[in-house]
């Protein structure tokens, strides 16, 4: 069933899905199954949304909307709903996501089990922080509607509870008023990680979106170099109305072979990404996709990395550790072209598990090249674990028993409201549960 | 613009709803399951709908039909767009050992729509404007051991449509028969998928296209023109023997 794999295709799972159309039919699914995870869209990496040996309830087309309060921005919509299906109706209507992924193509379910961040994460919180309730279908037969009000420990729980506190069969979300769909966005060469963090400092006030692409290959002089990215939400006068904007460019058509990526190869894009723009710093209007979702204009872009897949590791640590995160990966030549490193915010999410926490976030794609690749990964997981940091679960593949019980020490109390019926391959690799 | 859908909870119908939800359009949304009913009716509200009403009934009540028109006009007064798109694909070799079982398929897909686009189809003709659309199957085109049961009240659908839109066309109303190929959704949910699948949201995009260029017979996706024209003229001496 190689339908149903995660965004890395990193691991692989047997499982039985469950393809469900209507809230009514999940408990029945729920009850004559063992095992059981809910599935959205399948762009988490790793193993989180994968549940080998079990089942899948796979929330696709639950997908509806219930209620779209239009003055007062509030949505409330089935948890299979993608955030581009919401985009296309709350943004007409003059609102905006209160927190985005890197992707519209997540389900609204996703976003809550994962507690998604973004590029205004110093200023919003993550994803989690915005929603006003939920309901919860567990293998008790109930539903718990869930808020910050009521039910508030497993409100707690299922925000960034990678979906093992239950099924979630709907969300309301508050959205953020927008007066146009552009962004006015600020592009801003650097030469060194202390540039970056020098232009971070001074934009954290100002700008409600930041962040920056790094290339993660280059040593010696140039070390550190990147690109940071600022933005605002575009005043009607300067932009272009309310419009939606889904820009697609032809889909990657097939596995393309693994020797195409590498050091050589990669080198020379970054070098020209970065050299593209021949000012220090451009100022634009552009459209909310080019800003928020550059790689959803091209469908299934992970094949770019082979049949093998990718790995992606995504880290929060202090500035220090991030230097010699950059200094072990660049020597290893492995890094692939995609990487983005921000500053978190210190706004708390509800969620007990989540992963956003004071600190610089560095994201980096590494194709499977096997022994090699995973030896790396335990290098930089050993010293982002060790010095305090911690590894995102929805990008994970990799990560030990040890270091998540490090990272999340709120494991245990989590325990207590996992629902017995749910599990992940993600959680009995790093719990050792069964 | 004022649509009538018949079997408002399948995927596709449910796609084609959205896409003219998204643009204001009203919607009079009849299936058998009141609570899903309301679930999609919401859904099209919040998308942009103009006014939905929804209508609970078992279509296999033909009975019932009559009074379910008179319903859906006297909420509507007059309709733009009657879009048929429930079914049933049942199961071949339970059918093809109990007639009980034929008979649900046959009815379900043929009989009962027989009885709803007799009334639909005189109202039209009456008013001498509208546009009756069915989704009828590619599985109408040609008998085959695996599904020739659900196929052949899907062909003569298909043919009663062809007589339908002859007579229809001098009073201005246009009749569309849409013939899907392998779509994914609940109804073949046991099916292994591959590359010829398409996602209802593609198929409902091909309808609502189809309805606007006032098409008589479409494929969709259009290569099942060209796939159903080489099964349709494979010989039957060699057809009878092949396993497809």
């Amino acid at each position: 069933m190689s339908e149903f794999s995660c965004w890395g295709r990193y691991p692989h799972a047997q499982q039985t899905a469950y393809k469900l159309s209507w809230r009514d039919q999940v408990y029945t699914v729920i009850s004559s199954e063992n095992s059981v995870l809910p599935y959205g869209q399948g762009r988490s990496y790793g193993d989180v949304c994968l549940n080998d040996g079990g089942a899948l309830l796979v929330s696709g087309s639950i997908d509806r909307i219930i209620e779209f309060d239009r003055h007062q921005g509030i949505i409330r919509a089935e948890a299979g709903l993608t955030l581009e299906e919401l985009l296309r109706v709350v943004v007409p209507a003059g609102w905006f996501l209160p927190v985005t992924p890197g992707t519209r193509f997540v389900s609204l379910g996703g976003a809550v089990a994962n507690d998604v961040h973004g590029k205004n994460h110093h200023r919003h919180g993550t994803f989690g922080s915005h929603i006003k309730r939920f309901a919860l279908l567990r293998s008790d037969k109930n539903v718990y509607e869930c808020s910050p009000e009521k039910e508030i420990d497993l409100f707690r729980a299922t925000i960034a509870g990678l979906g093992l506190t239950g099924f979630i069969l709907w969300v309301e979300l508050q959205l953020i008023p927008i007066e146009d769909s552009c962004i006015r966005m600020e592009s801003i060469k650097f030469n060194s990680l202390s540039e970056f963090f020098e232009i971070s400092d001074s934009s954290n006030q100002d700008y409600q979106y930041t962040v920056a692409w790094i290339d993660c290959l280059k040593q010696g002089a140039g070390f550190g170099r990147g690109i940071f990215m600022r933005g605002n939400h575009a005043s009607a006068a300067e932009g272009k109305g309310l419009k939606v904007y889904e820009k697609t460019l032809p889909a990657v058509p097939f596995d393309m072979p693994e020797w195409m990526l590498n050091r050589y190869t990669v080198g020379a894009f970054n070098a020209l990404y970065f050299r593209k723009q021949l000012r220090d710093s451009v100022t634009k209007i552009v459209p909310y996709d080019t800003f928020f979702y550059p790689l959803d204009a091209v469908a299934r872009w992970n094949r770019i990395y082979g049949r093998s897949g990718f790995m992606q590791f995504q880290s929060v640590c202090s500035r220090d550790v991030i230097e010699r995160i950059l200094q072990i990966t660049a020597a290893s030549g492995q890094a692939s072209f995609l990487a983005v490193i921000k500053e978190f915010g210190d706004i708390k999410s509800p969620g007990m598990l989540s992963f956003p926490r004071p600190g610089i976030t560095l994201c980096m794609d590494f194709p499977n090249r096997g022994a090699s690749t995973l030896k790396l990964l335990r290098e930089l997981e050993e010293l982002v674990c060790s010095r305090g940091g911690a590894l995102y679960p929805a990008k994970d593949a990799v990560m030990s028993e040890r270091s998540f019980k490090d990272c999340y020490p709120s494991w245990q109390e989590f325990m207590e409201y996992k629902d017995p019926k749910f599990s992940s391959s993600f959680w009995r690799r790093v719990t050792g549960e069964r | 613009m004022k649509v009538a859908v018949f079997g408002a909870c399948s995927a596709i119908a449910i796609e084609v709803a959205r896409l003219y939800a998204a643009d204001g359009h009203e919607l009079y949304l009849v299936a058998r399951n009141e609570e899903r009913l309301e679930t999609v009716a919401a859904d099209l509200r919040a998308r942009g709908a103009s006014k939905v009403e929804i209508f609970s009934i078992d279509f296999l009540n033909t009975d019932a039909h009559h009074g379910l028109v008179e319903d859906i006009i006297s909420k509507a007064e007059s309709l733009d767009l009657a879009l048929v798109a429930y079914g049933l694909l049942g199961d071949q070799l339970q059918a093809q050992r109990s007639f009980k079982k034929a008979r649900k398929i046959i009815d379900t897909n043929f009989t009962s729509v027989v009885s709803l686009l007799t009334l639909l189809s005189n109202l039209m003709e009456k008013n001498a404007s509208g546009t009756i659309a069915v989704i009828s199957s590619v599985a109408g085109d040609r008998g085959r051991k695996s599904n020739y049961i659900y196929g052949s009240a899907k062909g003569g659908l298909n043919i009663f449509l062809q007589g339908l839109r002859n007579r229809l066309s001098t009073s201005g109303v246009h009749v569309l028969t849409v013939k899907p190929g392998f779509v994914d959704t609940p109804m073949t949910a046991d099916f292994k998928k591959g590359l010829l699948w398409s996602k209802p949201e593609v198929v409902a995009a091909g309808i609502v296209k189809a309805v606007r260029k006032k098409k008589d017979i479409v494929y969709l996706p259009w290569f099942w023109r060209y796939i159903m024209l080489i099964i349709r003229h494979i010989p039957e001496k060699l057809f009878k023997r092949m396993s497809i």
